[in-house]
């Protein structure tokens, strides 16, 4: 294959900077020849070239899928890219145990919850609960954790209330529907109410959902965001490295680097 | 039965089973709730909401509750209130809501005739409901009644009106079914929103309303289809009973309605529960109502491999209290779904196994098969195969109700064309496939029928266990989904009230009677 250049880089279809796309949608139009042409134009707007209507449907009623391919005229630079990523170093359950045992000493508290009117329980239940998920073992599981998992539709009166009683050294919160933008409107409540309780620098404060980026839980003032295939190894890891990072930056005699 | 399983082992589950729900009913006969006084207070046509906008039922069994006045039926004071001053029910719940009028003002003379004064709201209502079970059946008669799997979708845009036009452009595409899924946390909420609503997250508002606007338009476009499109709501949570009123009324024709869903999945408290699954249950087996139990949950957070038993053995404790309620075995869509590990070594068999022995062991139940969503993962092409393999299980080992997975799952909710591209795959693969199953033999010895018998084996060992322990006590130690809840735990147990001696609810006598209960309705009998 040629050389690909970073600094402008297309799609890749079946030879370099072809820029061949693929694309699904509907118009809330009828069925037809003026359907699929309504299709053409739409996409060449999106900025594609040699646009195919390659399969058309009717939906029934007022509706028309199509399946459409083109040429993407757009690049991308990819050496000017900054994407900001959680900063761990990937340990395992015995590692972060005794990592934990041995730079801080103390069992870490972390309270989670999928808050306000998020049911889905499944994405926190994996991290905390002791069966964990995908082989690995859950926070409930690693004995220098001290892990409550209030379940589903916690308010986030509660979580913050909860976080307090048990002096917490961290609060997960799982967000999964994201309908509406939800979750924006109540992850950042919960910043809100952590900053008027007067405890956001007191906690690490973890956001995780299939929606949720670092960069957007960053955004939204947490100290970062976990998205799907996150296991349970890796919050535990970050809350430790990054607990052990808090603790030595205010008592720098915590111990020595190793 | 296709994998010629140990009956003395099935039998031995429903004897089990069939002990277990004895003790809950112990407890549902000598309680009432909130919730069951609000669905009488709905059949006897009460309706509306006050000026802050509280349904009537709700201000009504409130101010009930606080006075003391529940362990005697809400149906007593308001045959009292409607025999003294000669307003309807519904007027009598308006004055009162104004506090014109106070219940409590009755006394506690002695009934008798006094409850002849609503036996018209009571017969009106049954009556409508049995008309709605009439126009059912005529439809099902005059119309394509669809083929089994039946299809099943979802719609859940908030907006009831929008949820239609997705519906009927489903049911032309090829949905036999349709399920409005409800706004996130309804379930949680301890009163049934009211009037049309346009505004969801994650699903619409079930309310009367809503089911009457979607009745409509599945009537519409059933008749323009000539197939019956059936309407499906969730009847959980802490309104089970209201909400079940409103279907019979409303002419749902299928209803989630499961009987330990609410405790382990919305820690609803267990005792509270019981009681309002018996009573909607029996609302929507007067109703000629399919209910659809919901075991897939527990494999949302347990292995589908390891957990089998315990799908199994929830399927058996739900039938069982199901026919408590009156419910044939034709209404009880017992749950269970397609959720092992895609990376597992002959998964599929251990699907089909599974799924085939649902079949085998409840061969007049309309099973509901649901789809993969916990390994799905974004990847909309990888999941629209899963689905494909889903639907042949399905198909293969005989499923009623197929509620087709969306390539999307894990994305969002679906868009219009997730749910053609699913109807699409599912016509395609039972179609194609359509008598693979009556041509299989599963050979003897084989993965497939060992992994069924070995499930059975390990469902008797574990009802076995929650019949000796109690199933509120089983419940406790976490044995299913792996969670567990206490009998004092979990929101709405101050909406249980114990019944007194003169405890009346005209519906469950009524309906007790006609499904053929009436001995266990009979207090000597209690």
């Amino acid at each position: 294959m040629p050389q690909v250049d970073l600094k402008s880089v297309r799609p890749y279809g079946d030879t370099l900077d072809d820029g061949r796309v693929q694309l699904g949608f509907t118009l809330p139009i009828r069925y037809g020849p003026e359907a699929k042409e309504a299709a053409r134009q739409l996409v060449i707007k999106m900025g594609l070239e040699s646009v195919d209507v390659v399969s058309s449907h009717d939906l029934g009623g007022q509706f028309t899928y199509f399946v459409v391919y083109g040429k993407c005229t757009h690049s991308v630079d990819v050496t000017s890219l900054r994407v900001p990523k959680v900063q761990v170093e990937q340990m395992d359950f015995f590692k972060i145990n005794d990592l934990i045992r041995d730079r801080l000493g103390r069992k870490i508290t972390v309270v989670a919850a999928c808050t306000g009117s998020d049911a889905h329980t499944v994405g926190i239940d994996a991290i905390i609960n002791m069966k964990g998920y995908a082989g690995e073992y859950g926070l409930e599981r690693y004995p220098w954790f001290r892990a409550h998992n209030l379940g589903a539709q916690v308010p986030n009166e509660t979580l913050v209330a909860k976080a307090i009683e048990t002096d917490a050294d961290a609060i997960l919160v799982s967000q999964i529907v994201t309908q509406k933008n939800v979750h924006i409107s109540n992850m950042t409540r919960l910043v809100d109410l952590l900053e008027a309780e007067g405890i956001r620098d007191d906690v690490i404060l973890v956001a995780g959902g299939p929606r949720i980026t670092h960069e957007l839980a960053l955004e939204l003032g947490y100290d970062a965001g976990f998205g799907p295939g996150t296991l349970p190894s890796h919050v535990a890891a970050y809350i430790a490295q990054e607990l052990i990072r808090k603790e030595h930056r205010t008592s720098p005699d915590l111990g020595e680097e190793r | 039965m296709k994998l010629d399983l140990d009956i003395s082992k099935i039998d031995r589950c429903r004897e089990c089973a069939s002990s277990i729900a004895d003790q809950v009913m112990e407890h549902v006969r000598s309680v009432t709730t909130t919730s069951c006084e609000r669905a009488v207070l709905r059949l006897l046509g009460v309706d509306g909401v006050d000026r802050a906008g509280v349904p009537l039922p709700n201000v009504v069994v409130d101010i009930a509750h606080k006075a003391g006045l529940l362990p005697d039926g809400i149906a007593t004071y308001m045959a009292r209130a409607v025999a003294s001053t000669g307003l309807s029910p519904q007027q009598v719940a308006e004055k009162v809501a104004l506090k014109q009028l106070d219940l409590a003002s009755f006394g506690s003379a002695p009934v008798g005739g006094e409850r002849a004064v609503v036996s018209g709201a009571v017969s009106a209502s049954l009556g409508r409901i049995r008309e709605n079970v009439a126009k059912r059946r005529e439809y099902l008669s005059r119309l394509d009644s669809g083929t089994e799997p039946l299809i099943y979708v979802i719609v859940a845009t908030g907006n009831i009106y929008e949820d239609v036009e997705q519906a009927q452009s489903a049911a032309k595409a090829g949905a036999d079914i349709i399920a409005v899924i409800r706004s996130t946390a309804q379930s949680l909420l301890d009163y049934v929103p009211y009037g049309a609503t346009t505004e969801g997250y994650g699903g619409t508002f079930a309310t009367q309303e809503n089911f009457r606007i979607m009745r409509k338009g599945l009537d519409s476009v059933s008749a323009e289809i000539g197939r019956y499109i059936r309407l499906v709501n969730y009847c959980s949570g802490l309104c089970m009973p209201e909400i079940a009123a409103m279907g019979a009324l409303e002419r749902l024709d299928m209803m989630l309605n499961d009987s330990m869903y609410g405790i382990l999945f919305r820690d609803i408290n267990m005792k509270r529960t019981f009681a309002d699954q018996y009573f909607s249950r029996m609302i929507n087996a007067y109703a000629g109502i399919i209910i659809n139990t919901g075991e897939d949950n527990y494999l949302t957070t347990a292995d589908a491999y390891e957990e089998a038993h315990t799908v199994l053995a929830s399927q058996f404790i739900n039938e069982a209290l199901a026919h408590r309620s009156g419910l044939p075995d034709s209404q009880i869509g017992l749950g269970h779904a397609f959720e092992m590990n895609p990376e597992m070594k002959d998964g599929f068999l251990y699907e089909v196994a599974q799924a085939q022995m649902s079949r085998d062991i409840f061969p007049n139940a309309p099973l509901k098969y649901m789809p993969p969503t916990k390994y799905m993962t974004g990847d909309i092409f990888r999941g629209y195969l899963l689905n494909g393999m889903f639907n042949l299980a399905g198909v293969i080992t005989g499923q009623s109700i197929q509620l087709l997975g969306m390539l999307t799952e894990a994305i969002h909710t679906p868009h219009v064309h997730d749910r053609y591209l699913a109807i699409k795959n599912a016509k395609y693969v039972f179609n194609n496939a359509r008598h693979l199953g009556e041509d299989i033999v599963f050979k003897p010895g084989g993965i497939i029928r060992q992994r069924a018998e070995q499930v059975l084996g390990d469902t008797v060992r574990m009802l076995e266990y929650v019949r000796d322990l109690g199933l509120m006590e089983a419940m406790g130690e976490g044995v299913f989904a792996g969670i567990a809840r206490t009998a004092d735990g979990g929101r709405g147990l101050d909406g249980v009230v114990a019944r007194s001696d003169t405890y009346w609810n005209p519906f469950e006598e009524a309906m007790s009677e006609q499904l053929g209960l009436a001995a266990s309705a009979d207090p000597s009998r209690r």
